[in-house]
């Protein structure tokens, strides 16, 4: 047999690499510049309203499109109140799904169960609206608010929270839609980075004598803190954006005249989504805009929070020393 | 194999009829041995001969894993580890282990050594100091930490990450610690601290060793199993397995014509 002969060898193409890095230059750019777009746009169409209220805007809880007078303050505590809510109760839910499906599931049920909660993400979130509305509502009503309102009704500071009218929308409804929204998204990154953690980490910890509760919550979990807080952040990047289901249950009211959860309120993407199209342009449209610059700018807050909250934990592990 | 080979000093941990299968894999196949107390047993043997699943045995770790099981008896002292009414977590924390890899937690160095002590013993903030600072003596790592005790255990080397991982382990005061090829990720240099810190800590606890390294073995153990296939070849002194193993098997694998 003749050995293969070496002078076929010929340098690979210059062109192939310049064209592939054109091309990621090229995909990485047009991020930017649509960002960038994107930004300018909203800047100018909320102009006139920039011009007349200034960062005022941001403090004022007048809504009155009949008297072309806007303010943001209510609608961004529709909003933060709504993902807060959601937060609080997706993160310890997500984490005890991740938590089982990673460490106590027997194997039969790991998959089973892991796709069900993803088709959890698939269902579209106007159905969520909709059960919201039809179903969830009424039976929040009768057996969450009214027995709520039974008991803290008379409570100093808590039956502020619970007064009005308990008819199963506002901002409560809203905040448990979008957790049950946000839970899949949260409890799959949950779980995906908890795989990942090393067994031989997860073993040293139980060769101490840890618990299985121990080794998620003083190793896995700072091991994979950084997943975890991504998936955190994704969930409230969702929850802060999602618009839909939202404006099925929120009651849509643009007023900020009680703290009760139970109330009727709009977050800043349900009152886009209802009063968009027959704004008219003008000064209301102005307003509108301007209301989606400061979604924007929360969801960026948002994220710069989560970084320096990653940073602080790096620090108190020693990282930063 | 039978257990008649004589161990010099009163047994720690006494295995008598260990049966292990992963599903229907039968991995140990009737183990007998003795692990002399404060003394180093190594155990050789090819890979896959199963000396890391006998040594995950002693602590219960397969238990972490479905289908894997144990049959026979494991005695520490007069208490049979297998027996499932012994907390596991507890049988655990009398039996430290050191991985192939260093596995250092992300947190501190201090807290790295304090987090077993935490779990079991209630010590006011003086003498959790005296603890974290004795365990790192006794891994020789003390004078290269004293003054970063509070930055991370990922940031040492990977042979000080280990010796941490191993005063982790100290710091429980553990009787018996059980190290799966320590040194299987350290240069010659950190592989030879380890193996001096192993001669010293055997004055205190008893200790199991899996390697791969011959010489490893020779050096610093008191007593060698040789295993294959899941079963114990040959069980002597470290001097009588390596001088005049009683088994063609065993001389084979330790020349180099096996292995």
């Amino acid at each position: 047999m003749t050995p293969p002969s070496s002078s076929a060898r010929h340098a690979p193409a210059i062109w192939g690499d310049f064209v592939f890095a054109l091309l990621a230059w090229g995909a990485a750019g047009l991020t930017l510049l649509l960002l960038a777009g994107i930004l300018i746009t909203l800047l100018i169409g909320a102009w006139p309203a920039i011009d007349k209220y200034g960062l005022g805007f941001l403090a004022r809880s007048v809504w009155d499109p009949g008297q072309e007078d806007f303010g943001a303050l209510a609608m961004m505590y529709g909003t933060l109140a709504t993902s807060f809510i959601a937060l609080l109760i997706a993160v310890p839910v997500s984490f005890g799904i991740a938590l089982f499906l990673t460490e106590l599931s027997p194997t039969w049920l790991k998959r089973p169960l892991g796709t069900t909660i993803e088709l959890l993400a698939a269902v579209p979130s106007i159905v969520y609206g909709m059960w919201g509305l039809l179903v969830f509502g009424p039976i929040l009503a009768t057996y969450v608010q009214q027995p709520l309102q039974n008991l803290f009704g008379d409570t100093p500071g808590l039956s502020a929270l619970v007064s009005g009218p308990p008819v199963g929308i506002g901002i409560l409804s809203a905040g448990i839609i979008l957790a049950i929204m946000v839970i899949p998204f949260i409890s799959a990154v949950m779980r995906d980075v908890f795989e990942i953690t090393p067994a031989m980490l997860k073993e040293s910890a139980y060769g101490l004598g840890s618990t299985t509760w121990e080794v998620v919550w003083k190793v896995v979990l700072p091991y994979t803190k950084a997943g975890v807080i991504g998936g955190i952040m994704l969930g409230l990047g969702r929850a802060l954006g999602e618009t839909m289901a939202v404006t099925f249950v929120i009651g849509n009211m643009s007023q900020l005249d009680t703290p009760s959860l139970f109330a009727a309120a709009n977050s800043i993407t349900s009152v886009l989504a209802n009063e968009f199209a027959e704004s008219g342009g003008g000064l209301h449209e102005a307003a509108l805009l301007y209301l989606g610059l400061v979604l924007f700018f929360i969801t960026f807050v948002v994220l710069a929070c989560s970084r320096y909250l990653l940073y602080k934990l790096g620090q108190r592990e020693g990282s930063g020393s | 194999m039978d257990a008649s080979v004589q161990i010099s000093s009163p047994p720690k941990l006494t295995v008598r009829d260990l049966n292990f299968y992963y599903d229907k894999f039968h991995a140990l196949k009737n183990i007998s041995l003795d692990i002399a107390e404060k003394q180093v047993t190594a155990f050789i043997g090819p890979s896959g001969c199963g000396k890391s699943t006998l040594l995950r045995v002693f602590n219960r770790m397969f238990e972490l894993y479905p289908g894997q099981r144990a049959e026979g008896q494991v005695m520490l002292g007069d208490q049979d580890l297998l027996d499932r009414n012994q907390n596991v977590a507890l049988v655990r924390a009398r039996i430290g282990m050191v991985f192939q890899k260093p596995t250092p937690f992300p947190m501190t160095i201090y807290d790295n050594v304090a987090f077993g002590v935490k779990l079991y013993e209630k010590l006011n903030p003086a003498d959790m100091d005296d603890r974290v600072e004795w365990a790192l003596r006794k891994a020789a790592l003390w004078d290269e930490v004293k003054d970063k005790l509070h930055a991370s255990g990922t940031s040492l080397s990977g042979g000080q990450q280990q010796r941490l991982c191993i005063a982790r382990g100290v710091a429980i005061r553990p009787e018996v610690l059980l190290l799966d090829e320590p040194c299987s990720a350290l240069d010659p240099i950190s592989t030879g601290k380890i193996e001096e810190l192993v001669a010293e800590l055997k004055n205190e606890i008893t200790i199991a060793i899996v390697t791969h390294n011959m010489q490893q073995a020779a050096r610093c153990s008191d007593y060698v199993a040789y295993m294959y296939l899941g079963s114990l070849i040959e069980f002597g002194a470290t001097q009588q397995i390596f001088f005049k193993p009683a088994r063609q098997e065993t001389e084979d694998y330790i020349t180099g014509r096996f292995g």
